[in-house]
């Protein structure tokens, strides 16, 4: 950090400075990534049966070459990268795929692993294809209006196919299951950022002060507009998909870029009046969200009910076991999770086995990533890169709180993936693609300032 | 913009500030409270996680433990469940333990903090220390001389070792198998639900937990009294109580079954069980010195442990006259446990000292090293020596010629006492057939044995036969099995 600080300082003078690529931290990350996983792979074993997993060496080789391929990737085409990025995807995929082969062994049969590992090679495979042929991302600046209607178009998708554990989000093509709201994420950062680095003046501008001596000024209403479809969209969302996490996502998505283009404070009042409006309305109506906000406020209601623990208390005696130091891998019982302790509550296992330290290590790197973001979109000058970066990462940050928040009984449980740990072919792809656009943006920003690249 | 972007990371850097206090909040703050919870599995899924240890009887374990690959991976089983159900009790995965599996649970589930040397290692390694050994008292042969015995007949049987207290059988019929309620499946439930719903109730333990009229075995209790008291002098000596004898205080006549009691001796009085005799020398006792003899005895006493608990039998502490010599009978309120019955003829056995009965001589380690050892323990002086002495001549009588004589058996001194109690509304109930006794062999040096049988559904009409015709030889099959055992290991 402190580096990119001190280059920041010294690119105004344009003498030939050659800035570190720092390529060979990537790879001695990257190296240390892949063993941790081998050594998280094998403690499961020795812990589940004394020796170590037959695949350990299989499964170590592949991680390590589909790193690889994503260093080399990197190196040729997004030199300049920040070299954080590519080693906390990698760790956290990893991690993820020794999760979730963890919980295989105790649902002999239902193996989510190998087809994770066939879901993070196609990201990994879509992540070198998005650096390799996005040679500059104000590209995609100009595919703001499809980018918006493909969004649309993927999430309209799933009304069309039954609900799934009362949750319209997914859609099933040849055997495979897609949550299409995963990649309208990515879509509708890229529309946000455009439309607004666009807009921004204008929305920044108009409108009236509500109160004289206030800073606080509304929108005019020609200008709301947009606000209020992103608003519809959202609660469209929750209501025809039943996907309280998703709309929460969108909306908030929406809220920060609108304040950081514009820096009005006036949007995010009307923006969470907006969202307090529409959560109370639908936690009001809708019944599969009260019971998730009932859930919430009384997690053991089902225990003195004599109905035995639902999932938020069996997700919270899994984090309770975990303690600080964890039971250690392999050795947690949070498969009485049940249902979703693979996907959604992948959180539990990790809280259970490897305890507050382990779990604050996985919220630290989420932290690095999102911050590596922030900073790769500060070090930039074009307001839509700045836009997408800063949208990128917030999507992060939002989705690790909304479920971890959601399993650790912070806020109302809502069904969404822990980026790159749970188990899901959508999620995971995406999360790849998410960490290619940082990386090309990350690219872009540090290049600038080096004197001696070819302009 | 940058002004934004700081607060927008700012805002993202407050998101993940709260994730790690609330799940500092959990893991370790409420992290207590969540283990404890008994909604929370994980308590029982390490208490299955391994073999349960052994309760062993004799030098074979009576029971084992069965790898299921579930959940809850151990379940226990049982090599013979029903002659030990009401020893071992259950260890069922759904509804909790019972008698020593409840009671030495510490130990069969190795959570007893004497088993693990060093328990900051096994937290470390995170291993358990394996399941421990619980050794009985118990003589087999007893044991199942008792059970066959009483066959499919309700009632119980208590043996006991009158020099150290030892529970050498311990018997209740009907029995059940706890092995049906070991599981958590839907098999253990519906045994769950037949066993309760039984009207004989097989999973109630008749030995310690259900109080009888103890009828005339009490006489052995009220002659004591007498005796230690000077109420009476000479077993020959004639008492002055008329037949039929009315209860002082009231209009209420008691009479016989037998003849020739009036003003007879206590010695023929109690070989032919003159309740007009006994009555009134309860009532002249007193109440204050029958009931610190009864007490002495053991009745009224809750806090007997062997080491799960038995109810406790029944002397009520204040009564009239007339209440009190109806009580003298083992009539009225005077309630008995099968057990405390042994424990009356046991103390006439071993010369007036009631020994602490238990049913466990030592627990072990896995590997067989000892964690405790419970070696012969005093409870209380029931009556004088010398009292004791001529009450074994009285129950030595009633087996040689009066009503105990199907308890007799060659090379051994045997005395008893038989016991018929009336019970019911009007007394329609079929009476309760007791027998206690106590045999000594003839080439050893202390009494081996001391038993209290009762039989519920005697198939006898209402004579004092019934104690001997029914329940004598019951008690006979379990002191000759003692007997035998106690001769073996003298020869070895």
């Amino acid at each position: 950090m402190t580096k990119a600080g001190t280059t920041v300082a010294a690119a105004p003078s344009p003498a030939a400075v050659r800035l570190p690529r720092r390529r060979g931290v990537e790879l001695a990350l990257i190296v240390v990534a892949v063993l941790l996983c081998v050594y998280g792979y094998c403690a499961v074993g020795l812990a589940r049966s004394g020796t170590v997993p037959p695949g350990a060496a299989h499964y170590g080789a592949g991680l390590g070459v589909l790193a690889l391929l994503a260093h080399c990737a990197v190196r040729l085409r997004a030199p300049y990268a920040d070299p954080l990025l590519l080693p906390i995807a990698v760790l956290l995929n990893g991690l993820g795929l020794v999760l979730i082969y963890r919980l295989d062994l105790e649902t002999p049969h239902d193996q989510a692993a190998p087809a994770q590992l066939n879901w993070s090679t196609l990201g990994v495979a879509l992540f070198i294809a998005a650096v390799v042929w996005l040679r500059d991302h104000r590209v995609l600046q100009r595919y703001a209006y499809v980018s918006v209607a493909g969004a649309l178009g993927l999430l309209a998708l799933p009304i069309l196919f039954p609900a799934v554990n009362g949750a319209r989000i997914w859609i099933r093509v040849a055997g495979f299951s897609l949550q299409p709201g995963e990649f309208a994420k990515v879509l509708l950062a890229v529309f946000f950022a455009s439309y607004l680095a666009a807009n921004r003046n204008a929305l920044a501008y108009a409108g009236r002060r509500v109160w004289r001596f206030n800073r606080l000024q509304l929108p005019t209403g020609r200008v709301l507009g947009p606000i209020v479809a992103i608003w519809l969209l959202s609660v469209g969302v929750l209501v025809l998909e039943r996907d309280l996490g998703t709309s929460l996502l969108f909306f908030g998505l929406f809220v920060i870029l609108l304040y950081v283009a514009t820096g009005r404070t006036g949007w995010i009042a009307v923006g969470l009046m907006l969202a307090v409006a529409g959560a109370v309305a639908v936690g009001r109506l809708e019944p599969h969200v009260h019971s998730r906000v009932e859930d919430w406020l009384h997690p053991f209601a089902s225990i003195e009910a004599g109905r035995g623990p639902n999932q938020i208390a069996q997700s919270l005696f899994a984090f309770a076991a975990g303690g600080v130091l964890g039971t250690g891998l392999g050795l947690g019982h949070s498969i009485l999770i049940g249902f979703a302790a693979k996907s959604d509550f992948i959180l539990a296992t990790a809280g259970e086995e490897l305890g507050l330290a382990g779990l604050s290590a996985i919220f630290l790197l989420y932290a690095l990533l999102v911050e590596r973001g922030y900073r790769a979109g500060l070090a930039l000058r074009d307001p839509f890169g700045r836009l997408l970066a800063i949208g990128l990462a917030s999507i992060i940050a939002l989705q690790v709180f909304v479920i971890a928040g959601g399993v650790t009984g912070l806020i109302p449980l809502t069904g969404m993936a822990m980026p790159f740990l749970a188990q899901g072919g959508s999620s995971v792809i995406t999360n790849w693609i998410i960490v290619a656009l940082l990386i090309r943006i990350s690219d872009s920003a540090r290049s600038q300032y080096d004197g001696t690249r070819a302009p | 913009m940058t002004k934004y972007i700081h607060r927008a990371a700012a805002l993202s850097a407050f998101l993940f500030l709260a994730l790690l206090v609330n799940a500092a909040r959990i893991q370790v703050f409420q992290a207590g409270t969540y283990d404890d919870s008994p909604a929370n599995r994980r308590g029982a899924i390490a208490r299955w996680s391994q073999p349960r240890g052994d309760i062993v009887v004799g030098d074979r374990a009576v029971t084992g433990s069965r790898d299921t690959g579930e959940q809850l991976r151990h379940e226990r089983t049982y090599g013979n469940g029903p002659l030990y159900a009401h020893i071992t009790g259950f260890a069922s995965q759904m509804y909790g333990s019972t008698l020593l599996e409840h009671t030495e649970d510490a130990v069969l589930a190795g959570t007893d903090p004497m088993m693990s040397l060093l328990p900051a290692w096994n937290d470390v390694t995170r291993s358990r220390t394996p399941g421990g050994r619980v050794v009985t008292t118990l003589v087999p042969a007893a044991q199942r001389a008792a059970y066959t015995g009483l066959r499919n007949r309700r009632g119980a049987v208590a043996a006991l070792e009158p020099t150290t207290g030892r529970v050498l059988a311990l018997v209740s019929t009907p029995s059940y198998d706890p092995g049906e309620l070991s599981g958590n499946g839907s098999a253990a439930a519906m045994a769950w639900a037949r066993l309760n719903g039984d009207p004989a109730r097989p999973m109630l333990n008749r030995a310690i937990r259900q109080t009888y009229p103890p009828g005339s075995t009490f006489k052995v209790v009220t002659a004591a009294a007498a005796l230690d008291s000077g109420a009476v002098r000479s077993l020959d000596a004639k008492t002055r109580s008329p037949a039929p004898y009315t209860l002082p205080g009231t209009r209420t006549s008691l009479s016989n079954e037998a003849k020739g009691c009036e003003n007879a001796s206590l010695r023929y009085a109690f070989e032919w069980s003159c309740n007009t005799v006994f009555a009134k020398l309860g009532a002249d006792v007193g109440l204050n010195r029958m009931r610190s003899t009864a007490r002495n005895f053991g009745f009224n006493d809750s806090g007997l442990r062997i080491p799960f608990g038995v109810a406790p039998s029944n002397f009520d502490t204040s009564m009239d006259r007339a209440q009190l010599a109806l009580s003298s009978i083992g009539q009225y309120n005077t309630r008995a446990t099968p057990l405390q019955m042994a424990m009356v003829t046991a103390a006439v056995a071993n010369g007036g000292s009631v020994m602490a009965p238990h049913l466990v001589d030592r627990t072990t380690t896995s590997i067989g090293a000892t964690l405790q050892e419970r070696g012969p323990r005093t409870r209380r002086l029931a009556m004088t020596p010398a009292t004791a002495a001529e009450l074994r001549e009285l129950m030595t009588d009633v087996v040689r010629k009066g009503t105990g004589a199907n308890a007799a058996i060659p090379g051994a001194t045997v005395g008893g006492k038989t016991g018929t109690a009336q019970h019911g509304v009007g007394n329609s109930g079929t009476p309760y057939a007791w027998f206690i006794s106590w045999a000594h062999a003839d080439d050893a040096m202390e009494p081996a044995v001391a038993v209290a049988v009762v039989v519920e559904d005697a198939d006898a009409d209402r004579g004092e036969i019934s104690g001997g015709g029914d329940a004598a030889p019951i008690a006979r099959a379990v002191m000759k099995a003692v007997l035998k055992k106690a001769a073996a290991d003298g020869r070895r």
